[in-house]
This record gives structure tokens, sequence and C-alpha cells, in this order.
């Protein structure tokens, strides 16, 4: 089994100054395109450039990023401050404060771009971990998710959803997991991207349920060209993560996924799960 | 099915859908028996909410008979229910707290990201109102999809008519929430600013509390008629000096609590209100504050402000300064209805509260279109208007609000014309 490297969770948030934020941008064979970005970023222009790209473009890009959507929340943390601000910051020296390192305007950690997000849901905990646990259940929540097959104990087999109706494939494998607590995965070298995640469980004050916090780790898949779609469309994966944690609440509290359609046949993948589900008899949480 | 359908600003036609389908375990088809037009509904037509796209189905006070229910729903075919406008899922931590407009999970998650950007929290999924609040196709139709069936639909008893009961979906739970968030204790003065449904049930419910006085605000001569029927003193805004008005009336200390009944569109010239329309018209997504701007001087100090009245974008010269050195308190929100619909269905069934007296007119569905604009336009006879999709179109009827019912009726406080229902030929 491979060891669980995710002590990136554990790193301390990154002190100011911070070491030169884009270590791609004094890579001398990058492109001049991406510094025009850089620019761009500096000046809070960088809607401009994203204008003349289209949406279906933007999302297409954001997908192949990341293994599923909370991926692309990684994405989101390579674009950092803004060059004033970290010339601000680098004057005064700061106080490190009690925020979860994820939420830092800076959040590099080693090779590793870091993003999360929590969500609290109102199920016990030890049911949710169960849920999370198999990981089929995830394409019943994440919308680039398209399926996940067990290929053996602990290894899953995912379709990720790509851009122009493609899909790609990554194994994951647990490599670490804390029954009722946590659950760590990591993709395996035959994948076509590099990933890792944890999912951690705990339970919410005063008796609210759960909170459940997905991390997820990545190294950035296609060298320069990958960072520079990352800057440009970090928005978009970002979006998403938020809406798939929303699903799982809505799924877990409430044994179905909120949708307007009022025609049954146009209810998307989340409604037709949950329609299998009980015609197969299996309850949610 | 028939369908009061959205095709742009100050232009609603009634149009062709495809009968709804169960989609969702919980879901329940309601075939609609009565149906009103709202002042929300109102905010849709003017084009001052965003994201209220061409082909919308309008409408979310709306009732009737339960015709197909998901697996998981609780409802039986056939039964009779009223349908809160609010759509809530009962489990979340809102719920759980009886603030079902804050639902969690009703809103689809695609639908969040708009509200949750321009509010910081998103809105949870209204009937008929935006796809800020999820783009549910509304209840101004022969049948709707109801999420949630098993939280929200209310039974009601057969022995009262529609119109009796049909408020409970909105208007008079809001009236009544407006009330309950000003607090109504003893000897306590209470004014409403607009004398439209909102405002006159607020007004209302206030009386009923037991406020020692209640004051309506609005300019219409006939909706203040209403107002006073109810058994509320009555101001209109462009004869008397309001502020100064208040406070005599109050022996100087101006009201215990004041309601806005009239929200982002309000009338007039006072309270920077021209300045505001004009940012509204150039769609900067201001709101209208000039109710709230006077109510807010108006009450005394250590007061309570409520607001009924729905704002959608933002606003400046909001006295501030008024707000926090008079200690005010301020309580808004969206209604929450399933918190008091129960309560109000056995105060109507007891006789204590009037739920038709300010119905005008009941059409057919296929006049809706007629119904919005002297809704809109024709506000001091149109004062509430109700929507039968069974009935054959051009059929009409006047309520007990309509003035041509009601001509010779002395209006002395507390009087209550008998008899509904007159025909007036359309
Ligand atoms: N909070 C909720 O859940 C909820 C529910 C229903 C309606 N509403 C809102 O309540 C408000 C009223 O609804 P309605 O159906 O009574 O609408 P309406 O448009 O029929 O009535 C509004 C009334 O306000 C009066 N008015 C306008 N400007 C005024 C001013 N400056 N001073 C005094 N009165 C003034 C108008 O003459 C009119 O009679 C709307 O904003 C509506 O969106 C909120
Ligand atoms: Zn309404
Ligand atoms: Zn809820």
């Amino acid at each position: 089994m491979d060891q669980d490297r995710s002590d990136w969770l554990h790193q301390p948030r990154p002190t100011w100054p911070p070491e030169s934020r884009d270590p791609i941008s004094s890579d001398p064979g990058f492109s001049a395109v991406n510094r025009r970005i850089d620019e761009h970023l500096s000046q809070g222009r960088v809607s401009r450039l994203t204008d003349q790209l289209t949406e279906h473009k933007a999302v297409a890009a954001a997908t192949v990023l990341g293994l599923g959507a909370l991926a692309g929340l990684a994405a989101y943390s390579l674009m950092g401050p803004s060059q004033p601000q970290v010339q601000r910051h680098a004057e005064i020296p700061r106080l490190p404060d009690d925020a979860p390192g994820r939420t830092a305007k800076q959040a590099r950690f080693g090779d590793y771009a870091v993003a999360g997000r929590s969500v609290t849901i109102d199920r016990p905990r030890q049911a949710i971990f169960e849920f999370w646990r198999d990981f089929r259940n995830l394409s019943k929540f994440m919308e680039n998710i398209e399926d996940v097959r067990e290929v053996s104990p602990g290894v899953t087999a995912w379709t990720i959803r790509a851009p122009l109706g493609m899909t790609m494939q990554v194994t994951s494998r647990i490599v670490n997991e804390k029954p009722g607590e946590q659950i760590a995965w990591r993709s395996t070298e035959d994948s076509q991207i590099e990933t890792e995640g944890k999912v951690s469980f705990r339970d919410a004050p005063g008796g609210r349920g759960t909170i459940v916090e997905a991390h997820v780790a990545y190294r950035p898949p296609m060298g320069a060209l990958g960072q520079m779609v990352a800057k440009v469309f970090s928005a978009e994966p970002s979006i998403q993560s938020r809406r798939d944690l929303k699903r799982l609440k809505m799924l877990l509290e409430t044994g179905e996924i909120a949708t307007n359609k009022n025609q049954r046949g146009e209810g998307g993948k989340f409604q037709k799960a949950v329609e299998r589900d009980i015609q197969n008899n299996i309850a949610a949480v | 099915m028939r369908a009061l359908t959205y095709h742009g600003k100050h232009d609603v036609r009634v149009d062709t859908h495809p009968d709804p389908q169960i989609v969702n375990p919980r879901d329940a088809i309601i075939e609609i028996t009565s149906t009103a037009i709202c002042g929300s509904d109102l905010h849709l037509y003017d084009g001052v909410i965003p994201a209220v796209l061409k082909g919308d189905i309008l409408g979310h006070e709306f009732m009737g008979r339960v015709v197909e229910v998901g697996p998981s729903s609780t409802l039986q075919v056939g039964q009779r229910v009223i349908v809160p406008f609010t759509i809530s899922c009962g489990q979340c931590f809102h719920c759980r707290n009886q603030e079902f407009s804050h639902c969690d999970n009703s809103n689809p998650a695609e639908k969040q990201d708009m509200s949750e950007s321009l509010y910081g929290h998103p809105m949870s999924g209204l009937f008929g109102y935006s796809h800020m609040t999820g783009g549910y196709p509304g209840g101004q139709a022969e049948y709707v999809r109801v999420p949630f069936s098993d939280v929200g639909p209310l039974v009601v008893p057969d022995h009262l008519e529609d119109e009796k009961v049909l408020f409970l979906t909105d208007i008079l739970s809001t009236g009544w929430m407006a009330a309950d968030q000003a607090t109504v204790e003893p000897g306590d003065t209470i004014v409403v600013w607009g004398a439209g449904p909102v405002g006159l049930f607020a007004a209302q419910s206030a009386v009923v509390m037991g406020a020692e006085q209640v004051i309506s605000i609005d300019h219409h001569p006939h909706r203040l008629e209403l107002a006073r029927q109810i058994g509320a003193k009555v101001i209109d805004y462009t004869q008397t000096n309001v502020l100064e008005a208040l406070l005599e009336m109050t022996g100087g200390q101006g009201p215990d609590a004041v309601i806005d009944a009239v929200g982002m569109e309000s009338h007039g010239f006072e309270n920077f209100n021209p300045i505001d329309t004009l940012k509204q018209k150039v769609g900067m997504g201001a709101d209208r504050i000039g109710v709230l701007r006077q109510a807010i001087l108006a009450v005394r100090k250590g007061g309570r402000v409520s607001v009924p009245g729905v704002y959608g974008g933002f606003s400046d010269k909001f006295p501030t300064g008024a707000l926090m050195e008079k200690g005010l308190t301020l309580r808004t929100g969206q209604t929450h209805v399933q918190r008091y619909y129960r309560d109000l269905l056995k105060r109507i069934e007891e006789g204590q509260i009037d739920t038709t007296f300010l119905i005008s007119h009941t059409m057919s569905l296929e006049d809706a279109a007629q119904g919005y604009k002297n809704f809109a336009y024709n506000q001091n006879e149109w004062t509430k208007v109700v929507l039968k999709p069974k009935w054959a179109k051009g059929r009409q009827e006047a309520g007990r609000a309509n003035i041509a019912n009601r001509a010779g009726l002395s209006s002395a406080p507390g009087s209550v014309p008998a008899g509904s229902g007159a025909v007036v030929d359309a």
C-alpha cells in the first residue's frame, strides 16, 4: 500500500513575504502569453482576457485540470494575490492567524496546490463516513465524475468528464483511513492526472450534525500550459466544488437533489441516481 | 397545460406548456383550483428582479388538489392543499429552526451562485420567482410540481372555500409575520406603510395581536378605505406630512414599531426616492428605499422596524445613523410560511381573521395578463386578483373589495360589508 504523503495538510500557512509565488514565470521557456496574464492579474484586469474565451472552453479546460471538481479548487489557489498586495504584505510582518491554511491568499504547499471546503450536514458522522467510503457514491453528487468502479478493495477506477465530450481515467487508491474520521486517497501512476485528496468528518458543535471537510491537492498536470489554463479559468472549478458539496448535503439530508425541472426526462444524472436507488431499495444514509 | 408565462418586462402571456411530472421522490403534482397575483409578482413584471427568463412560469400563491404523488410524498391523491411559496426541505439546520424561507437544500446547487455572490449566502427555492431562487415553474398554471410535498403543503378542510384559505400560502402569513416581527405590546402604536394586500394583512394582524393603535399609510383612497375597514387609522401621504403626523398621533413619542409593506418600488418624491428611481431605471441594481428611510426616521427610540417589503439589490442614503443612534431593531425576510400557517388556519376557522375583504377581482387564468396590468396600474381599484384555471376566458366576478360592489357603503371603522360575488360584465 502506498504511504499517505498528505502532510501538506498539517503544514503551517505560508509566511510572508512569500518566496517567488510563480515558479513557472521564471522558467525561460515560458511563453510571453503567461506574462501578459500576470500583468493583467496584477492590474486586476484578468476579465478582459477571459472574456475572449468561451464559457464552453472555460469549463472544458477547468475540467481537465482537476480530479472531479474539488481538484479545481487547487487551481484557484494558484492565482494568489495581486502583485501590489504582495508588496504591501511584505512590508509588515504578519501574525499567523487561526484560519485554515487553504483560505490563505497565497496557498502553495511545496509542490502542491491545496484547496478545500467544508460543509455541515445534519446526519451522523459514521453514516456520512460510510457513504463517502463507498467511492461509487461520488458520482451521485459530483458533477464531473461520471462513474466510479471498484477494482479491488481500496482501489477504484474513476471516469472523469473531460473537454469535448471525452473522458479521462484515474485510478485511485485509499492511502489512509481512520474509520468514522477520515479517508485519504491518491491517484496511481497509470492515471492521467496526479492528484490526492482527503476528506475528514468531525462532530459539529451543538448537535448540529457533522462537519465534512474535503481537501484536494494536486500537482499541475500539464506543466506551464496547465498552469496558464488554471489561472485563466480558475473560477469555474471552485464553483463546481462548492456545488458538489451542496449536493452531498442535499442528498444526505433530504434523500434527493433539488432540481427545477418538471419533466421526468429532464432530471439530470443526480435525479436518475436517486430514482435507481429507490428502485433498488437503497437508502442514501 | 396552460400557464402564465414571462416574455419580458410588462409582457406576460398565457401559453401552453407540457404538464408537470414527478421528478424527485418527495414530489407531488397539484391541480390548481385558485391562484393569485402578488405584489412580489409586480417586481418581476416591472423587471426589477434579475434572472427572470423568457418562458418562465410565474405565480407563488396557489392551492388545489393532489393528483399525483412521488414514492416518498406523505400526501394522498385527492387531498385539498394550500402550498407555501417557500420551498423547504424540513431537515436542514434552518428548517429545523423553523426558518423555512432560509432552507439550505431547496435551491438547486447550480442556481445558488448568483445569490451567494450577491448576498454572501444563497437564497432558498421559491416558486415562480426568478432563477435566483431556483427557477421553479410557478403556480399561475393548471398544474404545478411541488417538491418536498411532505413538508410544504397543508391540507385544508373542505368546508372552507378557496378564497378563505388561499392567502395562507403567502400574503396572510406574510402580514402576520410582519406584525410578529414588529412585536405588538399593550399600548403600542404600529404603523404600516403600504395598504396593498401585505400591508392590509399586516395591519389586521397587529389589530388582532392587540395593538392600541394601527396606522396605515398609502395614497390610494380605496386601499386606505379597506385599511380603515379592518380597524386601522389611515394617513394619505400625498395630503399629510407623515413624520409630523405620526409624532402627533403618538403624543410626541413616535410609533413603537413600523412595518415597511411596500418594498423596493416605493412611490413618491420624498426621502431621496427620485434618485433611487433613476438608478433603478438604468439597471444599477439599486433599490428604491423611500419608505424604509421614512419608517426608520419615524419610529421611536428603541423601536422595532419590520420589513416584509421585498428588496433585491443595494441602496444608498440608508439612514445608518438613525438606526444606530436610536437603538433600533431591524427584522426582515421572506416569510417562514410553514411556521405560521397552522395557527392561522385555526384563526380563520374561528372567524378571528377576515381573509376575503381585500379581493377585488376573480377572473379566468386565461385573462391573467389583464389582471397583471390592472393590479400594476389600477392599484386603487384592483386590490387583489384571484385567478381560476378552470374558468372560461372572459369570466370575471367582483370580490368584496370591488368598488362597484361597495358603492354607497359606509366606510366607518369596523364596518364589514356583507355579501360577495356580484357578477360583473367582463
Ligand atoms: N416578505 C415576504 O415574504 C413577502 C411576501 C409577499 C409580498 N412581499 C412584498 O410586500 C410588498 C407589498 O406587497 P403587496 O402585494 O401588498 O403589493 P402592492 O404593490 O399591491 O402594494 C404596495 C402598496 O404600497 C403603496 N405605496 C407605494 N409607495 C408608498 C409610499 N411611499 N408610502 C406608502 N405606501 C406606498 C402602494 O400604493 C401600494 O398600495 C412587496 O414588496 C412584495 O414584494 C413580501
Ligand atoms: Zn407573494
Ligand atoms: Zn431546509
